[in-house]
């Protein structure tokens, strides 16, 4: 029976050093899990390849770096599969850091398709403080809420800017979001006023959350939860990359957390019953 | 430059995971080195960002076209008289207007989005399809929305047939909170494998970033 106690007082930093150990080591010697898509995922990739060459979307960059980890992969792939079939991409962001985030994940993804300009082909408007109120000033009067690009450059002297005045001209709204505002004021805005289709991509904490508004009405037409959901996209467009490699650790380390949710609930049930007899 | 920034990331890194051995200094001063850029970078974004071209740029370029703005200017003054103790009052009339007019906006778009729009998808015939597996997930849409919403009924007492009902409820509260649970696990673990990407990568070279 003290080896059930025992369980019940396990040093806490023994697990932080075994969570650690099993993050490390698959990250060092991958183990090649396989990997399933999900139906919600596999939404989200449909609507892009339906999309025609050259049609135009809108990524809302409403993140920042200490969510990198799980969004960044996501906005990878989306502009990977963008890029592969021609659509062309009108980034802006409501988190002040988004702007740097959609940089940096241009920048990477550039590299592999050196055909794409800039101006042509994918846009940074920078960022615009206010939310719902700014999604709004978007959908009636796109051109006045954003005047200029990152750069501070009129948004008249931009081809893939021509014609665009609210959402009429955009093929679907992308948000990549990390908490308020984000997807759900995009969801509000752009979908249940306007009737544009939103897809989402979002943290593990919130995936639960933006769940229920994939639904009948399609208000979300899919979500891409978590480092899992990037991984599996990274999985459709053939492209893998960190969220792909960052899969075997996550099992291994929800392995372990699960081994000692077991091991703990045996301690407990066993000094209970312990308890009840002692009584 | 850059091999700077990365040991300056890996000192400040090693320092707040030293506080899952015990509090100690590296991790203070991590810490206050955090909330210290945070502010700063903050203030000064606010200012260049937001302030400046939102404000001071289209007042004094053009005011006989943007006098307006002098209005939410006002009211962001009045906002700051909070710190100062004996003038604090004005800055109610501030946050009247903050609070009046977002519960003004999102009254319509929350009723939309979150109450008419759920409501209309979860009022769905269930045997509409032939698949068995969505015609049992429907069912249990449907059964575990309308005893959950059951079970925050408190105006009655939870007994009999309407306290089996909430009983149920509570089973599907339990269950979405352990999937809850499970995602923030997924989402923790996934920052600490960023974090190990980049000790691991960036500083160490073991692994290819």
């Amino acid at each position: 029976m003290k080896i059930f106690e025992r369980f019940l007082h396990i040093d806490r930093r023994i697990i932080f050093v075994l969570i650690a150990i099993g993050v490390a080591l698959p990250l060092i010697y991958p183990l090649g899990f396989n990997l399933e898509v999900t139906e919600n995922v596999e939404s989200v990739y449909n609507l892009m390849e339906e999309l025609e060459p050259g049609t135009r979307i809108l990524i809302s960059f409403d993140y920042g770096p200490s969510t990198k980890p799980e969004i960044q992969p996501m906005a990878i792939a989306l502009m990977q599969q963008a890029f592969t079939n021609r659509i062309r991409i009108i980034a802006i962001a409501l988190w002040p850091m988004g702007v740097q985030m959609c940089n940096e994940a241009f920048e990477k993804v550039s590299a592999e398709y050196p055909n794409i300009e800039y101006g042509i082909d994918f846009i940074n408007l920078g960022y615009k403080v206010g939310g719902m109120v700014t999604i709004n000033h978007m959908a009636k009067d796109f051109r006045s809420t954003f005047p200029t690009d990152a750069g501070g450059n009129p948004i008249d002297e931009f081809p893939i800017m021509k014609g665009i005045k609210n959402f009429d001209k955009l093929g679907c709204v992308i948000s990549l979001s990390a908490g308020d505002p984000g997807l759900k004021q995009w969801i509000m805005i752009a979908h249940d006023t306007f009737g544009k289709p939103v897809v989402g991509g979002t943290t593990a904490v919130q995936a639960p959350i933006m769940l229920s508004y994939v639904n009948d009405q399609q208000q979300l037409v899919g979500l891409l939860g978590g480092l899992k959901g990037a991984a599996e996209y990274e999985l459709l467009v053939n492209k893998p990359g960190f969220a792909t490699k960052g899969m075997d650790a996550q099992s291994v380390a929800h392995l372990i957390i699960i081994i000692f949710i077991l091991i703990g609930n045996i301690g407990y049930f066993a000094t209970m019953k312990k308890d009840t007899m002692k009584a | 430059m850059h091999r700077i920034g990365i040991w300056i990331g890996v000192f400040l890194t090693f320092a707040i995971f030293s506080f899952l051995y015990k509090d100690n200094p590296f991790y203070k001063i991590a810490e206050q080195v955090f909330i210290g850029i945070s502010a700063g970078y903050w203030f000064i974004y606010t200012i260049y960002n937001i302030l400046i071209p939102n404000l001071f740029v289209p007042v004094t370029t053009d005011l006989a076209h943007n006098f307006l703005l002098l209005i939410p200017a006002f009211l962001g003054i009045l906002m700051l008289c909070r710190l100062i103790p004996s003038i604090d009052w004005v800055s109610r009339y501030a946050l009247a207007v903050v609070v009046g007019t977002t519960a003004g906006l999102f009254f319509k778009r929350y009723l939309q989005s979150d109450v008419l729009n759920q409501l209309t998808a979860t009022m769905l015939n269930p045997f509409a399809s032939s698949n068995a597996a969505q015609i049992i997930g429907e069912l249990i849409l449907i059964i575990g929305t309308i005893t959950g919403i059951v079970y925050f009924f408190f105006s009655k007492k939870h007994e009999g047939a309407f306290g089996t009902t909430a009983r149920v409820g509570i089973y599907f509260l339990m269950v979405s909170f352990g999937a809850a649970f499970g995602y923030t696990v997924m989402a923790r673990i996934s920052l600490l494998i960023g974090r190990l990407n980049f000790l691991l990568g960036d500083w160490l070279g073991i692994i290819k970033p």
